[in-house]
This record gives structure tokens, sequence and C-alpha cells, in this order.
């Protein structure tokens, strides 16, 4: 009965339409920004973390390990209100967007170390020993030979940590980043229409995420052009 | 030319080369034969360095590495620069081409051009029979024409001594003859070779010296026909009945 007025009733239609804006809005300027920021300042601390867990500096290892294990065993959510309303007790305040973007870099970072690094240890032994018997010294060889192969191994996974983050924005919500969930709620907080607001929301993520999917299908393509 | 003395390799508990004194002349062949878990690809392995002996001295034209000391990275570095190898699963690039497998080394490591590393590369793969596959991937190539690369890359870092571990173990029967030919051929330019083979008739027909291997020490080294016709040791007798 709720259901079918939704389809029948143009007033509904018009709420839907009109939230829209506000929500596109939101997405574009602070969802979408904030996902592509985080992502690529998350991908170089994996690469580094990742290359720090596989050496054979002890030091570097204990760190690496640290960071990864405080990331994972505690709740993004905690680590984003840690760094917007924990910090000023130390006398360090930030705005909401620059302490999602720490946040979700630190989680993605560490997140997606593990995903180099079994990308690059999946790599044959035979390919190091390849390198190495034309004079690479181990950075050449992991520059030239090894890092390629393991970014193709690692798209399929790291493609999963995109399209999950774009989802994790929707937590920025509540450190006031204006992003689109925080627009929804804005809307809804106003008109009541929970229902059809957030289900909107919900439909705008989850088009966001398709069309991030068949990205990822167009990438794993070509970068498997050659591999017959 | 290459000269090992007192090579020594353990792995944790096990000992794998028991005390190996080994000389090489330029320009000579030398295959190494032997049952499994003799030692035999340990002992390429370490003539550069991709297994770091215990204790030893190995040298190569004068330029010397002694185990017994600690080595550094970048005197491993040169040192490999003098041997090329091999693999019996050829290990090629696979994100990059023929003739870009065969640029890799002379553009990274040494630091030549562009462009006269192509040339370099291209007269490699005419040289091994792959002038019309230059462009193609690894995986677009059969085991024995990725296996040429192979020979081909390592041969683009001009090195005095080439080591071959089991080059065609992995190949089909008939793709085993095209490698073989190039090896032959390298042989006949005059290239130091050791080469880890199964493969007797090679032996017999390219080898100046054949050295036979058994639980991690030399057992028999001498001329082919005099190994394979009249072994003097018993358990060279043994390995060559075992192979008829």
């Amino acid at each position: 009965m709720y259901l079918s007025s939704i389809y029948i009733d143009p007033k509904y239609i018009d709420i839907a339409k009109s939230s829209l804006q506000p929500m596109l809005e939101g997405a574009i300027v602070n969802t979408i920004p904030l996902t592509l920021i985080s992502f690529i300042i998350g991908l170089i601390l994996a690469v580094l973390t990742a290359l720090a867990r596989i050496s054979n500096i002890k030091f570097l290892q204990i760190i690496a390990r640290i960071y990864v294990s405080i990331i994972r065993g505690t709740p993004l959510l905690v680590q984003l209100f840690i760094i917007f309303y924990g910090l000023p007790n130390l006398g360090v305040t930030l705005n909401p967007f620059p302490s999602a973007v720490i946040g979700f870099s630190l989680s993605v970072g560490a997140y997606a170390s593990e995903i180099i690094r079994a990308a690059i240890l999946s790599t044959p032994k035979g390919q190091w020993e390849a390198a190495y018997s034309i004079g690479m010294s181990y950075s050449q060889a992991l520059r030239r030979i090894i890092l390629p192969q393991a970014a193709r191994v690692s798209v399929p996974p790291l493609s999963n940590t995109f399209i999950s983050l774009v989802k994790d924005t929707s937590l920025a919500s509540l450190v006031l980043v204006t992003e689109m969930f925080r627009r929804a709620q804005e809307i809804a907080s106003q008109n009541y229409e929970f229902l059809l607001v957030y289900s909107e929301a919900a439909l705008l993520y989850w088009i966001i995420c398709f069309f991030l999917s068949i990205i990822q299908q167009f990438l794993e393509k070509r970068m498997d052009r050659h591999l017959a | 030319m290459i000269s090992i003395t007192g090579l020594y390799k353990q792995f944790d508990q096990l000992e794998v080369l028991k005390g190996i004194d080994l000389e090489v002349e330029k320009g000579k062949v030398v295959v190494i034969i032997g049952p499994s878990g003799s030692g035999k690809t340990t002992l390429l392995r370490c003539l550069n360095v991709l297994e770091t002996p215990t204790k030893g001295v190995i040298s190569i034209e004068g330029n010397s590495l002694d185990f017994s000391k600690n080595v550094s990275k970048k005197h491993i570095a040169s040192f490999r620069r003098l041997t090329g190898m091999v693999f019996q699963s050829y290990n090629l690039f696979p994100h990059k081409t023929a003739i870009e497998n065969v640029m890799e080394g002379p553009i990274i490591v040494k630091g030549e051009g562009k462009a006269s590393a192509r040339k370099k590369a291209q007269g490699l793969l005419e040289k091994v029979g792959l002038g019309d596959k230059m462009t193609y991937y690894p995986a677009q190539l059969s085991g024995g024409q990725q296996q040429r690369v192979g020979i081909a890359r390592a041969l683009a870092m001009e090195p005095k001594v080439m080591l071959f571990d089991e080059p065609t173990s992995a190949l089909d029967p008939e793709l085993v003859g095209e490698v073989l030919k190039v090896m032959k051929d390298l042989a006949q330019e005059g290239m130091t070779m050791i080469v880890v083979t199964h493969e007797m008739r090679f032996a017999q027909e390219v080898a100046d010296e054949v050295v036979f291997m058994d639980g991690g020490v030399v057992v028999e080294r001498n001329k082919p026909e005099e190994i394979f016709n009249h072994p003097k040791e018993e358990r060279t007798r043994k390995f060559l009945n075992m192979l008829q």
C-alpha cells in the first residue's frame, strides 16, 4: 500500500527529483574527490608498507606490522573519530575533509599493503633469479620486473578496495563532511521521507560502483592482453 | 679461467656441496651429469651466486669471490655480469616482448642507449633463429622459442661464461633439438659453457669434459668418450646403466 503509493503518487517523484541535485553535488564535491585522493595516497602508503614488510631490515618490518595491525584491528569509524574529534585534545584540530582523507588513506594503506605484498610474493621466484642473473640490483628487479607483474595480479582485489572505499566514504558524514550520504540525511530529516531518500542514495552509490566495476573489467582486459 | 676451490654449501641441516674443486679453461664446454640431489644445480647456481656458498672461493677470469668472508652485494652484482644463465623454466619476463626481454639487461644494467641495444638484440634474436618473432610476447611463443630467447637474453650481457641449468628438461622432445643446436653453435664459436643436463648425446657430441657428481662431490671427470665408454668409478657406472 505504501509501496504502491510511491509508484503512483507524483509527489514522491518530485521529492526524488529535488533530492537528486544536492546528493549529486555531495557526490561530486566530496564523495568522489575524497575517494580518489584517499585511494591514491593509500596506494602509495601500501606499496611502501608492503616493501617494508618484505625487506630484510627488521626495524622496517616491525613498523609495517604495527601499522597494519592497528588499522586492521580498529573500526574505521573509530579511527575517523579519533582523528577528527580526538586530536583536538592534543591541540591538533583538522577540518572535516582533511580528517577524512587522513583516516581513509591510512585505512586503504594498511589493507592494500596486504594485497600488494601477496601479489609481490606470488610472482615466481624465477623472475627474481632471471633479473639477478642479468645483473640487476634488488631495486631494479623490483621496479622493472616484479612490481609490473604484481600490479596485474593486484587489479581485481584493489578494485574491490576502491569500490569499498566509495561506500566507506559515507562514514565521513559522521565527521561532518557534506558528502552524498550526509546530504541524504539532511534532506530526509526535513521531509521525513526516509525510505525514499535513503533508497535514492543507495541507488546512486550503486550506479557509481557499477561504473567502477566496468572500468575494472576494462583494466583487467587491457593488462591481460599479452598474457594469452 | 674459472676456478672453484673448496666449495661447500649447506642448507639448514642438509649439506649439498661437500667440497668441490673444479677448473674450466676458456672456450671449453663442461657438462655436469648426475642423479637428482647430487648438487649439480646447486653448484651451477653458486657460480652466479643465486645460491651463496657456505665456504670456498670462486674465480672467473681473475675476479674472485671468497665466501668465508662477507661478500658485498655490489661485488656479487659485478660478478654476475661475468656469467649468463639459462634456466630450465626459461624465466622470461612475461610483460615484455622477446626483443624487450633481450634489451632489458643492456639498457637497465649497462646503461646502453635504446637504439644500439635494440640493434644488438635484433642481431642476437636472429642468431638464435627468432628474427621474425621479435615483437612476440613469451606467452605467444613455444617452449623451445622461449628458451632460445632466454639464451639471447643471457648473451646480450656479453658474459664470459654461459651457465645452462637443464635447459631442455622442460621441453617437449620435438623442441629439444632447436635449443641444442643453438648451444652447439655457441660452443663452436668458442663460448665457455657449463651445462647441467640429462642430454647425454649432447654431452658426447659437444662436451670437452664431462663431470659426474653424486652426493655433493665430484666423483669422476674425463673426456666424454672415457666417461661414457670406460667409466672408472662404480657410482658412475651405476648411474650410466640406469640411464639406459
